[in-house]
């Protein structure tokens, strides 16, 4: 039971992380929470779909369609993300000094919001579905009871929830002055950890060239499986053991946002 | 001339793509790797067939290849490696730690 906790533990954690920070991000854009509840279920019910099709998406591009499928989905996810990085860079110095709300209109804020939604699902999809398929794999394999994997599974949820709300509230406790420029900078390192993985994938489906491999190794000193490597993994994209190109898209990926916000600042006399 | 650039860099790519043809399998049954301990060629990119016998999902993953991918029960999937420097690579199935485990050796 306690193996089913640690796993189920392990695929909630990247997504509770990524929502927690998420949350924080958007405190104070109004209807904030239906849209995370949004993107939650979608993402729940849409990691129930992809883990019944798993063999038909496996089966898909010669064999390379859960490669292509994953790097799809991390695609996604960094336009997403990057997108609601530009926008904060837009509105965040207002929304900071107001304190509470006051996005211009109602409609900026809605389509802020959907790609919020968008990237949760998406993460709580790619998790999920793995979680589902190692679940069900436990329970039909006679590994375990039902109810063991049942149980196992609800610790491990609740363990991964637990850290997504503590990352919450530790972030909460950040003055809203410079609240939204920690969240900002967590963020971009999300997605830039998140586009060196979409092109781990591309590379292992042999669609992409590896370039010099690896092009470092950390391993000896912090394990991407030691408990401080993997949130490392999580949150900024520590790989111990990189290829040249997961490093080149994590990059690219990093100054393309970084520009993006630079050029979306309010001139600095309109702030005041 | 753009275009002819281009033709080169894709002719280039398949025949990359195409060259090492090497291909090695490996067989999940009963949660277990067969063989578990696997000798490919170091230097060149390896193609794993990976078919997992088992009728319950597995998922191939490796810290030290830097690979991860699910595999249905039933089912087989291509993973593709390297080119590796010569060592020892553990593997193992996710969904079954205690005894899927193997080791990819570099030579």
């Amino acid at each position: 039971m306690f193996g089913a906790a640690v796993i189920v533990f392990r695929e909630t954690l990247e997504a509770a992380l990524l929502m927690g920070i998420i949350a924080a991000a958007a405190r104070s854009i109004p209807g904030r929470d239906r849209w995370l509840v949004l993107g939650l279920t979608a993402g729940l019910a849409g990691s129930l779909v992809v883990a019944a099709l798993t063999k038909s998406i496996a089966d898909l591009a010669d064999g390379a369609g859960q490669e292509m499928f994953n790097a799809a989905v991390l695609g996604i996810a960094v336009l997403m993300l990057g997108w609601h990085n530009i926008w904060m860079a837009r509105h965040g110095a207002a929304m900071a000094t107001h304190a509470r709300s006051v996005v211009a209109s109602v409609e900026k804020g809605r389509r802020e919001l959907s790609a919020i939604a968008i990237v949760i699902a998406l993460a709580v999809l790619r998790e999920g579905s793995e979680t589902v398929l190692f679940l069900y794999g436990l329970a039909s394999g006679g590994g375990l009871t039902l109810a063991g994997a049942v149980a196992g599974g609800a610790l491990g949820l609740i363990g991964g929830i637990a850290a997504g709300g503590g990352i919450y509230a530790g972030l909460l406790r950040i003055p809203v002055r410079w609240l939204f420029s920690v969240t900002g900078t967590l963020i971009l390192l999300l997605a830039a950890g998140m586009a060196g993985q979409m092109a781990r994938f591309l590379i292992q489906a042999d669609l992409l060239p590896a370039g010099i491999t690896p092009l470092w190794d950390t391993s000896a000193v912090l394990p991407v499986d030691s408990a401080l490597g993997s949130v490392l993994h999580v949150l900024v994209g520590y790989e111990a053991r990189p290829s040249a190109t997961q490093m080149l898209f994590y990059g690219c990926a990093l100054l393309a946002i970084l520009g993006g916000m630079r050029w979306a600042r309010p001139a600095r006399n309109q702030t005041s | 001339m753009k275009n002819t650039a281009l033709a080169f860099l894709l002719l280039a790519a398949t025949s990359l793509a195409f060259a090492e043809g090497d291909e090695f399998r490996l067989i999940i049954k009963d949660h277990r790797f067969t063989p578990s301990e696997l000798k490919v060629p170091a230097g060149k990119k390896v193609k794993l067939l990976v078919e997992n016998q088992d009728g319950t999902p597995e998922e191939f993953e490796s810290h030290e290849l830097n690979r991860e991918k699910v595999i249905p029960g039933g089912s087989k999937a291509t993973i593709y490696v390297g080119p590796l420097k010569p060592g020892r690579y553990p593997f193992f199935g996710e969904f079954n730690e205690k005894t899927a485990r193997g080791v990819l050796i570099a030579e």
